[in-house]
């Protein structure tokens, strides 16, 4: 319990919740989800960031980066090639070869495509990066790109920005029982208790954006997500007694055989 | 299967007089049952929209708009990008009546095509603003505006902007494949209005007069692989709940026909124009924010275009109510940023006259972050 750390790619972290950063209002409002989040890892669109100008005039100057594993995402992408392209750009402006796989060809609910996914993993593992690929809570791929090597798997708890919770709850169990690497968590987690439930099921960690950056105070939001992240992820250590359908006799029916 | 035979046949389940019918026999426990369904996240019906566009709903336009913010937040956060429409010519074989580029409409003023070094000009200095978004405008005069010109006009301009659109006229498949090529990334088309008799009135000459070939084309700029098909009436030109209705029954069947495009909505109304017409159908501010409120309800992930044909002090308000991108410091004339002066011929007069960085920060003011650069140059070309 007291050293509980997360290790990805042999990388340590202390914090179990990851924060994207895509849709604040100003450079403030991210600040404050950050310095509260407790985050370490924070995602970044490399669509919206001038990587010639790493950040400049951007919401991204509210990140600094020797605090925070800035995790360059592909989102925008809709083929493995347009993904393994914006990570080189990204690994070639200095940033470090991390890379979160988001491969969301269809603009509606921006649903990961798991053909590109499992390819551009492919690729981006063989060029050296640490891949973590944002997935459908799919347990056969899941292992596909354990076995292709990616640092992670990210199954959606729900559509990205639908707030709607972890409605894969049965498929993210699976996937967590069989996955050899940390399982995140990510999309659609919409409140503090939503993030204590995917811990609760064994996640290694969730990552949010929308709860927070919707939220009047971003800062006491993303204490509220870190601290149910903690909750849920100490209730997991702990040991939750499984679910009963009845209560438990109190009075046994087959004690007289001990007596 | 060709694309417009499919989006033809589901408007003619739709005659005006089922619309209208639609709309009118709407009460508000209809414009309830449709903000509920939109509150619980569920596809609206086509029955729920007509009931939003209705009388009845007039009545619920705050709480609608409190949705319309909800959701659109959900969806975009609080950003709106910024962009800025670049014309590259002012020439025009069509003759719509509405449009101070028609080529009857009587102007003596100077009519242009950019060359590729002014539009490089042009491009820097829009650049030099701080725009990465940039929608490429013409008249229609595939004579002289020819596909091989927009191609090069799309490829020069995309050494500046990651993210380039166009507003040009209809194509094939091929033509807007060789565009996307070039790095294009969006293709806006209005079909302006979906009533037939309506179009073939304003409609008078050039290859915009074919409302078939017209109605095809975002399909068209979909199957070529533009992203972004953003689409729009042009209102004042017939009854807004109509076309309104039409334009929202096409964003959903593009939705299924494109799916790897997004389906995006401007607002056009039309404001200023050429002194040989008068508009039909004027659209008050309420009327334009139900129909805004509307296909936000209907489309919660669409983005939403604002231009500066719009008042600033409009606009303002507008960011608040699903807007998603603003055009910034306008002009509607080719050259107009850096290469030629006020004798060339613009489109439309603009009424919001604001600066670029007065524009940021009125987005800014309204709680959303000013976004410039939305996509980049390893997503677009082949």
């Amino acid at each position: 319990m007291i050293d509980d750390k997360l290790l990805i790619a042999g990388r340590e972290f202390r914090s179990r919740l990851m924060v994207g950063t895509g849709k604040f209002a100003s450079a403030e409002a991210l600040r404050a989800a950050l310095e509260q989040s407790g985050a370490e890892i924070v995602t970044v669109a490399l669509r919206r960031v001038d990587l010639a100008k790493m950040g400049e005039g951007s919401i991204l100057s509210a990140v600094d980066r020797s605090r925070y594993l800035l995790l360059p995402n592909t989102s925008g992408a809709r083929t493995a090639e347009e993904a393994v392209r914006l990570a080189r750009l990204a690994r070639a402006a200095g940033l470090e070869p991390w890379v979160k796989l988001e491969l969301t060809p269809e603009p509606r609910y921006l649903l990961p495509d798991p053909v590109e996914t499992l390819r551009a993993a492919e690729m981006l593992v063989k060029e050296g990066f640490v891949v973590l690929p944002y997935i459908q809570a799919d347990p056969i791929l899941a292992k596909r790109l354990e076995e292709a090597g990616t640092a992670t798997v990210m199954p959606l708890g729900a559509p990205i920005g639908s707030n709607r919770g972890v409605k894969t709850r049965d498929l993210v169990k699976i996937i967590i029982e069989q996955a050899n690497i940390p399982v995140v968590v990510d999309a659609g987690l919409g409140a503090p208790s939503h993030a204590a439930e995917a811990m609760e099921l064994g996640a290694d960690a969730v990552l949010v954006n929308t709860a927070l950056s919707d939220a009047s105070d971003t800062g006491a939001m993303a204490r509220a997500f870190a601290m149910a992240t903690e909750a849920g992820r100490l209730a997991y250590l702990s040991g939750l007694g499984p679910l009963r359908n009845q209560a438990e006799a109190s009075s046994p029916l087959t004690g007289f055989l001990d007596s | 299967m060709a694309g417009g035979s499919d989006i033809k046949r589901l408007l003619a389940e739709w005659p005006a007089g089922r619309v209208r019918e639609s709309v009118a026999r709407a009460r508000d426990c209809d414009v309830e049952a449709a903000m509920a369904r939109a509150d619980a996240g569920e596809e609206l019906s086509l029955k729920d929209f007509a009931a939003l566009l209705s009388p009845a709903a007039r009545g619920f336009l705050e709480p609608i708009a409190h949705q319309a913010q909800k959701l659109t937040r959900q969806h975009f956060g609080r950003t709106i990008t910024l962009y800025a429409p670049i014309y590259l010519s002012n020439v025009c074989a069509a003759d719509c009546l509405y449009c101070g580029f028609a080529a009857n409409s009587g102007t003596a003023r100077k009519r242009v095509t950019l060359g590729l070094d002014a539009l490089r000009a042009e491009c820097e200095a829009l650049a030099g603003e701080g725009f990465q978004t940039v929608l490429l405008v013409t008249g229609e005069a595939p004579a002289v505006v020819t596909i091989d010109y927009l191609a090069d006009a799309v490829g020069v301009a995309h050494e500046y902007f990651p993210s380039v659109s166009v507003e040009v006229y209809s194509m094939d498949e091929r033509e807007y494949g060789r565009l996307v090529e070039r790095g294009l990334e969006g293709v806006t088309l209005y079909m302006e209005t979906y009533d037939r008799g309506r179009y073939a009135e304003v409609h008078r000459k050039g290859r915009k007069q074919d409302y078939a070939a017209r109605l095809r084309s975002l399909q068209l700029a979909g199957a070529a692989g533009a992203r972004k098909l953003n689409m729009g009436v042009l209102l004042g030109l017939f009854d807004w709940r109509l076309d309104g209705f039409w334009c929202g029954l096409h964003g959903r069947y593009l939705q299924k026909a494109c799916w790897r495009s997004g389906v995006a909505m401007s607002f056009p109304r039309l404001r200023h124009v050429p002194s040989r017409f008068s508009i039909p159908s004027q659209v008050s501010d309420a009327e334009l924010v139900q129909l805004m409120l509307g296909m936000r309800l209907l489309f919660p992930e669409a983005g939403f275009l604002l231009s500066t044909r719009e008042e600033s002090r409009l606009r303002d308000r507008l960011m608040l109510l699903g807007v998603t991108q603003m055009s910034a410091g306008s002009s509607t004339r080719p050259g107009g940023y850096a290469t030629c002066g006020e004798e060339t011929l613009e489109q439309f007069a603009i009424d919001d006259r604001r600066g670029v960085a007065e524009v940021a920060g009125a987005v800014a003011a309204a709680g959303y972050d000013p976004v410039w650069k939305d996509f980049d140059r390893a997503l677009a070309g082949s």
